[in-house]
């Protein structure tokens, strides 16, 4: 696409309207529950739930459910297997968080794939699950309108329960003990992680929308020591580099997905180098001094 | 007033039982400190206490004042992640979450008890500091003051000082011992530091199994040389090592 054919065509146009919207609320919503996540050394769930929503457009493929519907399926499962995992991982039982989260995401893979090769589904249809669809045209009126609604949530979610969220995300068993329902916290945490992992699966792919969650609070918390602005920044790092990879992969033909991850990684890197070097700096300043 | 009294308390972790017949009554303003041995469910009593375990029998009361403030607890260090972007200020504040727990900014009342929290403790300098960046006695400090925050009841304190230096140590148990005198805020601190323990604390609970003790400090005394009396007759027959072995350790040291 060139910007003269996507300004030519009504069309066009508004294909790449509706899915710069998703997208950008997406990451939006992904970068902000993303803190959390890392913190609470949660990252590899977001992971495991991403090849849970594999299975799950799988699995809807496998009971002839429509594309369109695919999404009424994925979510409930994707949620569900959010708040056992979140469960399972807190609980120090036979198998600790980690290889939970390795059993649940590489059995949901087998099993997805699976099921797409037993109902004749084509090898097409995996790889648009797993790395995100080629074309941002299967990007609906219904994924914006949910993503709108999701990330209201979130946002009106950080927004008033931020100082709740960091004394939970800081020190879980003080927070229990000052009174407050962690529990809750952890499920509602789970919930939203879940529908935005499903919400941005189509255009990223399940393998790559974990980067979504973890690149941008990675990147924050190498620039800033406050809670709060890590999830400031966190945001409008994601966002920024979600549009500059989904216009990349615009013009230049290239999976969005892929695009948006490299941009976060160039992202992380650049300012991890940069950091290295004021740290540097100012060591030798205090050195001299 | 009585904040929390345990009757004939039975503790279990992990499906094995820690402590039986665990009885001890805490009052406000008291400072009550928890001996015993590793496994002797020191650390499970306060998890009982603070909710986050449901004793596995006897009875558990804690005050309807408590329940309804939450209460400051200062946990053990390992749980503590010290990469954590998170400033001073943020963290102590996060004391104040159980009253004021809606909306983006801090309460003006909120933000008072912080100050005057910071103040107590003198760790006003430290306010917009990074959290991760701070010396391990500074650290401490600050989340005792963060629990300081919860409420001026009641302060649990599990291995306050354990991994600090002599002269760290000796500021923490300053700071703890001004909480509890200024604030009138009763303590309960689990400790393996036996000596430095009962130097600041007026009463004892002795966790050992099957024969916990609860009395004032100096009662423990004459508990302890009965104790060493019968030891001494049963060649070490007897169960209860924790204090003893601690008490030879400081006097070969």
């Amino acid at each position: 696409m060139t910007i003269a054919e996507i300004l030519s065509s009504e069309f066009l146009m508004r294909v790449v309207i509706r899915a710069l919207i998703v997208g950008v609320l997406v990451s939006l919503c992904s970068s902000i529950l993303g803190v959390s996540l890392v913190l609470k050394r949660y990252s590899m769930i977001g992971d495991g739930l991403s090849h849970v929503g594999f299975f799950a457009l799988a699995l809807s493929a496998c009971a002839g459910v429509s594309a369109t519907y695919s999404m009424e399926l994925a979510i409930p499962i994707v949620v569900v297997a959010a708040v056992l995992i979140l469960r399972l991982s807190k609980k120090e039982g036979r198998l600790n968080g980690d290889s939970a989260c390795a059993v649940v995401s590489t059995g949901a893979v087998a099993v997805g794939t699976l099921m797409y090769n037993l109902t004749g589904g084509k090898s097409g249809d995996i790889c648009s699950s797993l790395f995100g669809s080629a074309s941002i045209v299967t990007i609906s009126e219904k994924d914006m309108i949910i993503s709108i609604v999701l990330s209201a949530v979130v946002i009106a979610w950080f927004v008033l329960c931020s100082k709740t969220i960091f004394a939970v995300t800081f020190d879980e068993t003080f927070a229990n003990a000052a009174g407050v329902k962690t529990d809750v916290f952890g499920v509602l945490l789970a919930i939203l992680t879940g529908i935005t992992i499903v919400v941005g699966m189509k255009m990223m792919g399940s393998i790559m929308i974990s980067a979504l969650i973890i690149f941008p609070a990675l990147t924050a918390m190498r620039i800033t020591k406050s809670f709060k602005l890590t999830v400031i920044l966190s945001a409008v790092i994601s966002v920024v580099c979600f549009t500059v990879g989904f216009f990349a992969a615009c013009f230049l033909s290239l999976q969005t997905g892929a695009a948006v991850v490299t941009v976060e990684l160039v992202c992380f890197v650049l300012v991890c180098a940069i950091a290295a070097a004021v740290a540097k700096m100012r060591n030798k300043k205090v050195g001299h001094g | 007033m009585e904040l929390i009294k345990a009757t004939d308390l039975t503790l279990a972790y992990d499906g094995h039982t820690a402590a039986e017949n665990v009885n001890f009554t805490l009052h406000s303003g008291d400072y009550l400190c928890v001996i015993g041995e590793n496994g002797s469910g020191k650390s499970t009593l306060l998890k009982a206490i603070t909710g986050e375990v449901t004793p596995a029998g006897g009875i558990l009361a804690v005050s309807a004042e408590l329940k309804r403030s939450g209460i400051g607890y200062l946990p053990q260090q390992s749980k503590i992640q010290h990469d954590f972007p998170a400033s001073v200020s943020e963290v102590i504040l996060s004391g104040c979450v159980r009253s004021d727990s809606f909306g983006f900014a801090w309460k003006k009342q909120s933000r008072s008890k912080a100050k005057a929290a910071m103040e107590l403790l003198g760790i006003t300098p430290l306010a917009s500091r990074c959290f991760g960046e701070l010396s391990g006695g500074q650290k401490q400090r600050v989340l005792l003051a963060r629990a300081i925050c919860v409420s001026d009841k009641l302060l649990l304190l599990d291995e306050p000082v354990t991994g600090l230096d002599p002269d760290a140590a000796h500021e923490m148990y300053a700071a703890i011992r001004q909480i509890n005198e200024k604030l009138g805020c009763a303590v309960m601190m689990v400790s393996h530091d036996v000596n430095c323990a009962l130097h600041e604390a007026k009463n004892v609970l002795s966790m050992c199994r099957g024969h916990s003790f609860f009395g004032t400090v100096d009662e423990y005394a004459v508990h302890e040389q009965h104790d060493a009396a019968i030891d001494h007759e049963l060649h070490h027959g007897h169960n209860c090592h924790c204090d003893h072995t601690a008490k030879e350790k400081g006097d070969l040291t």
